[in-house]
């Protein structure tokens, strides 16, 4: 592993189990210890001219599509869009004032805080859990599947599981599923009070504005825009309410519709049909509940011994709830985390294997050590096994943090057209700039922007380098 | 989190790059009851971890399931609903991709572009990681330093200028420019790779061969190659992969006529619902050669992308 974590590494190959004849590209710190310094060739090397030879098409490469492009692209950001007048710092001023530009600076931000982090305690909590498993390598294989493939098919995976359609969509199919069973839509929730019968909304569910009083009027309460075959087949058709007697309320709630026309509004007509299992609720003066029932078929209900004075008839919400459309994954507000996601989905698997590596590379000495000593298993993850994998981890976080800073496809395959211009992250936005709107100028700012950028990264990285090299 | 985890899995002893440190029952003879609250953890363990498990393995099923539906079917229920009717699954829309020559062209711009792009890189950074190596020069080691901190460069700082240079040199939009965008930019990891594999081949080796007179190519053929083949496997693996699975690349210096199956499909993105037959299809096509790479050879793309740590 010419670039894995150094412990793990050390520890002679836990990280892939090179074979004998396999030893896998070690790093280069394995060499220190013994004195082998690579290329001190002395007399037998062969002469400079003949490693520039071998050098030369690398070194053609590395200059044509790297070192000159950095050149260029610093020189090309301070001109304007044609590159016909020099602007100096402005695009770069442009960039952070710019609402498009600073839409994707702040999303980039979010990216790099949450991303990285997400993914590498996912990873940690994948390897130690198949660490106590015999399906490890089974497991380890399916999560690590997605970094075979192109961000673009795992795109389209997620456009997919997104869907906002919950018949459609497998996220939002599982979210409705569940909350369907926790809080059931109601059986009616397209009604509407008919107008001019005095039932009005209340709390999701509707009342009537004119009191009643026991053994007084019966309670009517037309509903309408339900379409009839939404009507449970158990509705049978309206029946009037009864007369009051004492101490009693009586009333119905049905479709004030008739099919085909006719009927009067407001009134039981014979072609209606009731509304069955309505919650109906007596509520006094002071608010409080003094009784509730439901409707029977026909749509009638009544209340007995009710103590006198005045009541307000109330319909229970839990009948008119909205059934549940699942969440809008990729709507403007969750397009963001969605994409990470996906993300994690993409790049659990790398983490997973880079820290699993780093945990078999741990002394089991000093596990046992701490669980000798009394400690708990959590203790024992806690104390030893997290700081002693530390250096993998933090590998692990920067890796990520370089790929995440430069994320561009995942986004722009995933985020629909309408909210691409709140998905936006910087390398969008740059190649949406610099080959979409041809400002070329500003496309370079912002390519530089992302190289000073990975600058750290690439300090981290050489410093690293030359201490194992060391 | 066994004592004998290390005697049970010895390195080196299997082709699996997934090490399987197996039996968890090593640490915990303790008592009756610490080993049943062993086993209940165990067993709610195994639970969680087989939901994630499905977690990742259900989205890309319904990639498949959906690719082998009708459109009209997919537009109108789940993927998953097929469980209860699996005679509406149909070949159709794989079908209708292998008769539409534009989707067959761009699968042959992605073998076009992937295969002299790996092999070059390959040959290159061979080359250059062997003098890294094992040759003497004046400036070597910072040379070699500046490569390492080549390996973050980001694409992103290369497109405008290159796009200028092709349509200066009249290779803008042709696989050719494709392919050698790819090379300059997958080159850094590739000399770095290779170098620290070269860097680790026995000493004694090499001074045998230069002494018995042989010349720096032979040595390269005869000694470096052979000896270095797991490493260049893992890199030819590597680099096949993510040139094969490259959009953004393809989406800059690739027109129409020289498109990878990548942004074809990424075309077709704009219509998802519309499309979602040629989409789901076309994807999963151009996932079969990578997932077929990968379970033939993952002990070597493991190795390959444990080696990007940090790219």
């Amino acid at each position: 592993m010419a670039h894995t974590p150094q412990p793990p590494d050390a520890g002679g190959g836990a990280t892939t189990e090179h074979g004998p004849a396999d030893p896998g590209p070690p790093g280069p710190g394995e060499n220190a210890p013994e004195g082998h310094e690579p290329g001190r060739a002395g007399a037998l090397g062969p002469p400079s001219w003949m490693a520039l030879a071998f050098l030369l098409p690398a070194l053609l490469f590395l200059g044509a599509y790297m070192l000159y492009p950095i050149g260029f692209s610093v020189y090309r950001s301070l001109w304007d869009a044609p590159g016909t007048t020099f602007v100096g710092l402005d695009n770069y001023v442009r960039m952070f004032t710019n609402p498009p530009t600073f839409v994707a600076l702040r999303n980039n931000v979010v990216w790099v805080v949450v991303a990285p982090v997400v993914v590498t305690v996912a990873g940690l909590v994948f390897a130690v859990l198949t660490e106590r498993i015999r399906w490890a390598t089974a497991f380890k294989l399916v999560v690590f599947m997605p970094m075979a493939v192109s961000f673009l098919a795992s795109g389209v995976i997620f456009r997919l599981v997104y869907e906002q359609d919950p018949e459609r969509g497998l996220a939002n199919a599982v979210i409705t599923t569940v909350q369907d069973t926790v809080a059931p839509a109601g059986d009616f929730p397209d009604a509407s009070p008919r107008e001019g019968s005095g039932v009005e909304p209340a709390d999701g569910g509707y009342r009537l504005a004119a009191q009643v009083s026991p053994g007084g009027e019966p309670a009517l309460v037309p509903l309408v825009g339900i379409a009839a075959d939404d009507l449970p087949a158990s509705a049978e058709p309206a029946a009037e309410p009864g007369a009051a007697a004492d101490g009693a309320v009586t009333g119905t709630v049905w479709l004030d519709f008739t099919p085909g026309g006719g009927g009067a509004e407001g009134a039981v007509d014979p072609e209606e049909r009731g509304l069955p299992g309505v919650g109906v609720r007596l509520v006094d003066d002071g608010g409080a509940t003094a009784a509730t029932t439901e409707t029977a078929d026909d749509g009638t209900f009544s209340f007995e011994g009710v103590a006198d004075g005045a009541y307000t008839v109330e319909l229970d919400p839990r009948d008119f709830t909205e059934p549940y459309g699942g969440v809008t994954w990729l709507g403007p507000t969750l397009v963001t985390p969605a994409i990470i996601g996906a993300y994690l989905w993409v790049w659990a698997g790398f983490a997973m294997v880079l820290i699993a590596a780093g945990l078999s590379a741990i002394p089991r000495d000093a596990l046992e050590a701490a669980r000798v000593d009394g400690a708990t298993e959590w203790q024992v993850f806690r104390r030893v096994t997290v700081p002693l994998l530390s250096p993998v981890l933090m590998v692990v976080f920067v890796t990520l943090m370089i790929y995440v800073l430069k994320i561009f496809d995942l986004v722009f395959v995933i985020a629909p057209g309408s909210v691409q211009a709140d998905a936006n992250v910087l390398a969008v936005e740059m190649w949406r700039v610099a080959f979409g709107a041809n400002d070329q100028g500003m496309g370079s700012a912002l390519a530089v922007f992302l190289l000073v950028l990975v600058v750290p990264a690439m300090v981290f990285q050489i410093r690293r380098f030359r201490r194992e090299n060391s | 989190m066994s004592d004998d985890a290390a005697t049970t899995a010895p390195p080196g002893a299997g082709p699996d790059p997934l090490p399987d440190p197996d039996g968890a029952e090593g640490a915990l003879r303790r008592s009756a009851a610490a080993r049943a609250a062993a086993r209940l953890g165990s067993g709610a363990v195994q639970l969680l971890l087989v939901l994630i498990a499905l977690f990742w393995l259900v989205p890309t099923l319904g990639l498949f399931v959906s690719s082998l539906r009708a459109p009209a079917d997919n537009a109108s229920s789940g993927w998953w609903t097929v469980l209860a009717r699996p005679a509406e699954l149909t070949l159709e829309n794989y079908a209708g991709l292998l008769d539409n020559p534009a989707f067959v062209g761009s699968f042959w711009n992605t073998v076009l572009i992937t295969v002299p792009a790996t092999l070059l890189i390959v040959v290159i950074a061979s080359l250059a990681g062997y003098a890294f190596a094992w040759m003497e020069f004046p400036g070597r080691d910072w040379l070699f330093l500046g490569v390492v901190g080549l390996l973050v460069v980001p694409i992103q700082v290369a497109l405008v200028p290159i796009a200028q240079l092709y349509g200066g040199a009249g290779i803008y939009g042709s696989i050719a420019g494709v392919v050698l965008f790819h090379v300059g930019f997958g080159l850094p990891f590739a000399i770095f790779l290779l170098r620290n594999f070269f860097a680790a081949i026995p000493r004694d080796l090499l001074e045998a061969a230069r002494m018995d007179g042989g010349r720096e190519l032979t040595i390269f053929r005869r000694v470096i190659l052979p000896l270095g083949g797991p490493a260049i496997a893992s890199l030819t693996i590597f680099q096949f992969l993510w040139v094969w699975n490259d959009l953004l690349v393809a989406l800059v210096f690739a027109d129409a006529a020289n498109q990878p199956m990548t942004k074809a499909l990424q075309a077709e993105m704009r219509q998802f619902g519309a499309n979602i037959d040629v989409i789901s299809s076309g994807a999963f096509i151009s996932m079969v050669v990578p997932l077929v790479v990968f379970f033939a050879f993952q002990r070597y793309f493991v190795q390959g992308v444990m080696a990007g740590a940090v790219k």
